[in-house]
């Protein structure tokens, strides 16, 4: 019992000792744990987006104005008994323009300026596996009266880059400062240890056990980790708060929602990852560099 | 109690080694000086004593343990069965004697109540009753070395290892620190101190083992320095 207060008693003192390295390992190890914090964030919205969006990307094969209901009847039997394609709607002028009229609502003179039967009729496909767009489109592009395949997935992956680069972004910026982090905790260990060498010397002496001596420089690392780790939760928080409830809010129907337990769920990753890494770093620090 | 058996210590880098073949036997209650000129091996034998070096080849026995195959994780719990005092008296600066001494209790896991009641109890057993509260700065060179000396006494040890302890202190103070290891010798403790001193080694009438070049030249029951 009297041992924990002395051990306690010495990280604090020694965090406070030394306050300036102290706070420069925590905004370091913040900074790198909310980045690592974004990363993961990043990663499962962007796996949820993927498979959000793959359940309802489709296909749309625009047809020929001029295109003759034996080879639209003909199409349409085809894209049915295809092994590819799950689902097959048609689409006609009429209801491309309703739907282009409820889409451009707030823009009613672009919705003037477009007639019923400029829209081209189409066939929305859903495909069994999203990715077999190639095949599907190999197979339908040469037959007539086919104006033009498109993908919407196209359209989504340039969205799923900036997702991904941001994501990469995120952990490269992580990776960096985490780098700083620990180099800033093996040197704050150091100057504990140098700044504590005769006590850390009379204990080698009257035999204190090596984790008694270690414990306090690893706990101080800890400390670090801990308060860095929350630093961090609290900008995740804010960033959610500020700004993904608040002025992105409009990329709302395009991102699906990140729900606030995954936020929540950061503290626990966070505080693991950062008072881990500090003890190890710190550890071995003491073991291999101060000899402590 | 101690037994060296055909040690050899070569430090790395080092031409020649420091402790040459040596073979030493030190009985439990013995009194032993280790003489010799610098250089000569007397603070490697401490040294191994204490586990802070291994030994090149050989063995090393202390309280009938093989020091040399022991687990580093055992050596804290072995250096509670030695006590050590140094020529630099190594005290805390920024506790008081009372706490220098405390202080080596409570880092092995004694309570503040054991402290209270053993380390006034040996401070007056090295004569510095009344002066607990001093800090090294205020005390002479031969009251910090007391501390020293109950600081390495207060676990009471079976092996009190002596560096060169009066080293920095001035005749009439290096006797009394004599009488005090002598006394903790009579207490059944074995002392062995390494030492330049020969007034000290002549007034006391001991074993003296003579080390030159890393090799034991005399091993003498009563001997005097030579």
């Amino acid at each position: 019992m009297m041992r924990v207060k002395y051990v306690l008693t010495e990280v604090l003192t020694g965090l406070w000792r030394n306050v300036t390295m102290t706070v420069a390992m925590i905004i370091t190890m913040a900074v790198s744990l909310t980045m690592l914090g974004a990363g993961v964030l990043l990663y499962w919205q962007v796996n949820e987006m993927e498979t959000f969006f793959n359940t309802k990307v489709e296909v749309s094969i625009f047809l020929r104005t001029d295109v003759t209901e034996e080879q639209r009847n003909g199409l349409q039997s085809d894209l049915k008994a295809d092994p590819l394609v799950r689902e097959v709607n048609y689409e006609s002028s009429e209801q491309a323009y309703e739907n282009f009229r409820k889409l451009y609502a707030d823009a009613p003179d672009l919705v003037e300026s477009v007639k019923a039967d400029t829209l081209p009729q189409s066939f929305r496909v859903k495909l069994k596996d999203p990715q077999q767009f190639q095949a599907v489109s190999d197979k339908y592009r040469a037959r007539p009266g086919i104006d033009e395949i498109v993908d919407q997935r196209q359209l989504l992956g340039k969205v799923f880059g900036i997702l991904n680069s941001m994501q990469n972004l995120a952990l490269v910026v992580a990776i960096v400062q985490g780098v700083a982090a620990l180099l800033l905790v093996a040197n704050t260990i150091q100057v504990a240890a140098y700044s504590k060498r005769r006590e850390v010397a009379v204990m080698k002496l009257v035999g204190a056990s090596n984790w008694f001596i270690q414990a306090p420089f690893v706990l101080e690392a800890v400390f670090a980790g801990l308060i860095g780790s929350l630093l961090a939760f609290i900008t995740l928080v804010l960033a959610k708060w500020l700004l993904i409830d608040g002025s992105l809010k409009s990329l709302a129907s395009l991102l699906t929602p990140v729900p606030w337990s995954r936020i929540f769920l950061m503290l626990p990753i966070l505080a693991g990852i950062g008072s881990l890494i500090s003890a190890v770093t710190g550890w071995i620090t003491l073991r291999f560099y101060v000899r402590v | 109690m101690i037994q060296l058996e055909r040690v050899t210590k070569t430090y790395p880098k080092a031409s020649r080694p420091s402790l040459d073949d040596v073979s030493v036997s030190i009985e439990k209650g013995e009194f032993v000086f280790f003489i010799g000129p610098s250089g000569s091996g007397k603070s490697t034998m401490i040294k191994l004593l204490l586990h802070e070096v291994t030994p090149t080849k050989g063995k090393v026995l202390v309280n009938s343990k093989d020091v040399t195959a022991m687990r580093s994780w055992r050596i804290p719990a072995f250096r509670r069965s030695i006590g050590c005092v140094f020529q630099d008296f190594r005290l805390l600066p920024n506790r008081t004697a009372f706490e220098n001494v405390a202080f080596a209790l409570e880092v092995i896991g004694k309570s503040k109540a054991v402290a209270r009641r053993v380390v006034p109890e040996v401070l007056e057993l090295v004569g510095l009753g009344g002066k607990e509260h001093r800090y090294p700065q205020e005390l002479s060179g031969g009251e910090q070395q007391r501390v020293a000396v109950a600081r390495a006494f207060v676990n009471r040890p079976l092996i009190l290892l002596a560096d060169e302890p009066t080293g920095n202190l001035d005749p009439d103070t290096s006797i009394e620190i004599m009488r005090l290891l002598d006394r903790i010798n009579r207490t059944g403790t074995t002392v062995v101190m390494v030492t330049h001193d020969s007034n000290i080694v002549n007034q006391m009438r001991r074993r003296v083992i003579e080390i030159e070049g890393g090799r034991i030249v005399r091993d003498q029951p009563r001997g005097v320095y030579g």
